[in-house]
């Protein structure tokens, strides 16, 4: 009997919830306690989770090392580029209410505000990740089965 | 300048405020995804050009006008962050493009020498990261936002001191040991900024100077001002604060060192003039108690002992870093003077250290370049393997000791100047004695490179390895700039003067 | 003395905190204990904003949908103001309500975000020391390197 047998079961049945909050907490960001920095650790929470149990190989099989890398490059370029976005259209450097032309309701806030923090989330998740495969990743000085 | 202000549409000139730190930022996360160091560079060089012309187009517009204001998404200050831009930090923007121009000229044979080339476009990016955050510090006029531009330029300083491990793996504890200082520092610097808004309920600088005044006998207002103190301190590199920074400058990678001697502490003494003199008042009592006995008596402790402790130094760098706390002596000195003309002395004094130090500590650079120096005692018989790095190492060092026909007199002369004009003839001393120190290590490293006899095994190899053009003309352009602005500093003056009549501005609020 | 303690409950856990925190930074020798202290030490400093943002009775300052006008600005300026005055101006659409202040916590989230970017830097600056050195001890590190020095030649 695997001795792990609890925790590997009880992970996949925990790590697609944890991430499902995750982003949860950043799409409610606009209205309750969340945003995208608290999703990119909760969403980065559940990988470690399954690299904890199932080995940092399996977890780099599952989100490599060059997507973890383009995926923080794109998070920021994300956010600078609705700045921009928003300077094309006239306005000054990120003023979202020229993204979207109902101004009633402020449309452009709420797009704006997604955007960024999507940015935001994929920087912060890719980050995390970034720091745990570089850490974990360095051979150990002490052997597994001596632990 | 106008000339280059006019070569950019006028609706990019209008939001050059964000543009200018937006650009550095969004390069850098393309430079960290590209493979080879060599487009790394290249992105860092567009980018710094860019925002070169940027600031320059911001000055002449301040120049022109007063104040550049500019309000980040639209909302209006105090409410919203707000970029704001007048003649006390003009100066700083150029500073910080101009030298990060030609530092980043100079990086290509320097960092191909130094750093893998794996890591290289990393380290490109981490250098864009600084920039953008040194640029965001001078340029923003929310205090809130000046302690997260300053970490931002903080972490990438530590990190790219810790690149310099593949050379020497002292580097390593020189970063941590800079991280620990400089994270207290701004740590204690965001408390202070906790207490001015829990007193006046604003984080806007320029609203905050205005509503300071009625609150000067709250003990939260004068606890926020010692906290701020000691913050921005540790980051200019006070004396009693200073023993991050020899080890993080000659250990760094020498490019590093090129950039931050000439930037970084330079950025945090015009956050510290920014807050003396703009959002708080001269003339509170605990304000101008510290004139006094913070920053001249620090600063003439500084320049003495920081001086005498460059004398006896081994590693050339970090003899030049010693010598720097000592010129941040000199600064500080000038800002406890109190008075208009010490404030400009003192931003004369920055100007001009950043011109002296760029150039020495280039050729230090294109020195190790070649042969890979480290003491002193390596750099003999230089004189005749690189001779156009010897002469601008050599103007460097004269500037460096206020000698005339350079543009270090200029600067010794108005702060002595300044402080007898104040009745301190004991500073004008210390100024003279700190000067004849600095003569001696200079002398020291002058007669190393023009008189002594090279080593053996190098005497071999002499024939005549000039440095790379890319590091020659940085370098030299700078060794001009020094002779240059001694026979026309009125360019300078100005902006100086100018710079300090800003600061006091505050007061007429 | 005892009301001042109960008022002030808050503020002298921030001191304690931050005492801690200054005092495992200088007097640890480990590199790991030291970047702990510090951690410590930042997080005194949020509860110190937390502190300052408190208003009692405050509710959460999002608009409610039937209040017509300038949305979003109104809402702001109110919950800029809510500390200084508990009622809303004249001026503005918005009922007589208590919001509470937005500001202080979006500082503390920026705040939080660089405590934890230098702490992954100070992470990997010491395991790198601990690679190249052999120990994270100040004093081993610092023999190894005084080692160095006066032998006269680099690593």
């Amino acid at each position: 009997m695997n001795p792990h047998l609890v925790l590997r079961v009880v992970s996949k049945l925990l790590i697609p919830l944890i991430v499902v909050f995750g982003l949860y907490v950043h799409f409610h960001g606009d209205y309750s306690p969340g945003g995208g920095f608290q999703a990119g650790v909760i969403v980065a929470a559940a990988v470690i989770l399954y690299a904890l149990i199932f080995g940092v190989d399996a977890a780099k099989r599952a989100v490599p090392t060059w997507f973890v890398k383009f995926l923080a490059a794109f998070g920021v370029l994300l956010y600078g580029g609705t700045g921009v976005a928003t300077l094309v259209l006239g306005a000054n450097f990120l003023d979202y209410d020229v993204l979207h032309p109902d101004l009633a309701h402020h449309s452009g806030q709420h797009i704006g505000i997604i955007l960024v923090e999507l940015g935001v989330l994929s920087t912060v998740f890719s980050v995390m990740m970034a720091i745990f495969y570089a850490f974990a990743g360095r051979a150990p000085d002490i052997p597994e089965g001596e632990w | 300048m106008d000339f280059l202000a006019s070569l950019l549409p006028a609706h990019i000139v209008e939001h050059a405020p964000a543009i200018v730190v937006v650009v550095p930022l969004l390069m850098a996360a393309i430079a960290a995804i590209l493979p080879n160091g060599k487009l790394g560079w290249a992105v860092a060089l567009v980018s710094t050009v860019i925002s070169a012309l940027l600031a320059i187009a911001i000055v002449v517009d301040v120049q022109a006008g007063g104040v550049v204001s500019y309000a980040m998404g639209g909302w209006a200050p105090p409410a919203g962050i707000e970029f704001r831009i007048d003649s006390l930090n003009a100066v700083l923007l150029l500073l910080i493009t101009l030298l990060g121009l030609l530092s980043v000229i100079y990086a290509l044979p320097s960092v191909a020498d130094e750093i893998a080339d794996n890591r290289q476009s990393l380290f490109y990016s981490a250098f864009l990261v600084c920039f953008a955050g040194l640029l965001g510090v001078a340029i923003t006029g929310d205090a809130f936002n000046m302690f997260v531009f300053l970490e931002i330029s903080s972490i990438s300083t530590y990190v790219l001191v810790g690149m310099g491990a593949a050379r020497d793996r002292r580097a390593l504890t020189a970063a941590y040991n800079y991280l620990i200082l400089g994270t207290i520092g701004a740590t204690f610097f965001v408390i202070g900024v906790g207490f001015l808004y829990m007193a006046t309920g604003t984080l806007n600088m320029a609203d905050m100077a205005s509503r300071l005044p009625d609150l000067s006998s709250s003990r939260v207002v004068q606890a926020a001002f010692a906290f701020i103190i000691v913050g921005l301190g540790l980051k200019a590199a006070m004396f009693p604060l200073h023993l991050w920074l020899p080890n993080a400058y000659a250990y760094a990678p020498n490019f590093v060192t090129t950039f931050l001697a000439t930037t970084a502490t330079k950025v945090a003494f015009y956050t510290l003039v920014r807050f003396m003199f703009d959002v708080f008042w001269p003339e509170a009592a605990f304000v101008a108690v510290s004139f006094f006995w913070v920053f001249a008596v620090l600063g003439i402790v500084g320049m003495i002992v920081a001086s005498i402790q460059a004398v006896f130094q081994e590693d050339a760098r970090r003899l030049l870093a010693f010598s720097s706390v000592a010129q941040v002596g000199y600064m500080m000195l000038g800002l406890g003077i109190g008075t208009a003309a010490g404030v400009s002395a003192g931003m004369l004094h920055l100007v001009n250290h950043a011109m002296m130090k760029g150039v020495l500590f280039m050729a230090l650079g294109a020195f190790a370049v070649r042969f890979g120096i480290r003491r002193i005692s390596d750099l003999n018989g230089f004189a005749r393997t690189m001779p156009f790095t010897s002469v601008a190492f050599t103007i460097g060092g004269l500037s460096l000791v206020g000698v005339p026909m350079t543009v270090g007199f200029w600067s010794k002369w108005y702060l002595g100047v300044a402080a007898f004009e104040n009745g301190w003839w004991w500073a004008v001393a210390a100024l003279i004695l700190s000067s004849l120190i600095a003569l001696a290590y200079i002398a020291r490293m002058l007669a190393a490179i023009w008189v002594a006899e090279p080593h053996h095994d190098r005497a071999g190899a002499i024939a005549s390895a000039r440095a790379p053009w890319m590091m020659l003309a940085p370098m030299w352009i700078l060794a001009i700039a020094n002779i240059w602005f001694f026979f026309q500093p009125d360019f300078l003056i100005s902006i100086t003067n100018a710079a300090a009549e800003a600061a006091f501005a505050g007061e007429a609020r | 003395m005892i009301e001042l303690l109960a008022e002030r409950f808050n503020f002298i856990i921030v001191i304690i905190l931050m005492m801690t925190g200054l005092y495992a930074v200088v007097a640890t020798g480990n590199l790991v204990k030291r970047l702990v202290g510090l951690s410590l030490f930042q997080t005194s400093v949020f509860l110190l904003y937390i502190t300052m943002g408190k208003v009692f009775g405050g509710q959460p300052p999002i608009l409610p949908e039937s209040a017509e006008g300038h949305g979003e600005t109104a809402g702001y300026d109110a919950a800029a103001h809510a500390p200084e005055t508990a009622l809303a101006d004249a001026g503005h659409h918005v009922e007589a309500a208590i919001y509470s202040n937005p500001l202080p916590h979006v500082l503390i989230l920026t705040a939080i975000v660089v405590g934890v970017a230098t702490l992954a830097v100070g992470l990997a600056l010491v395991v790198r020391i601990r690679e190249s050195y052999g120990t994270i001890e100040d004093e081993a590190i610092n023999q190894a390197d005084y080692a160095v020095d006066s032998a006269g030649k680099n690593a």
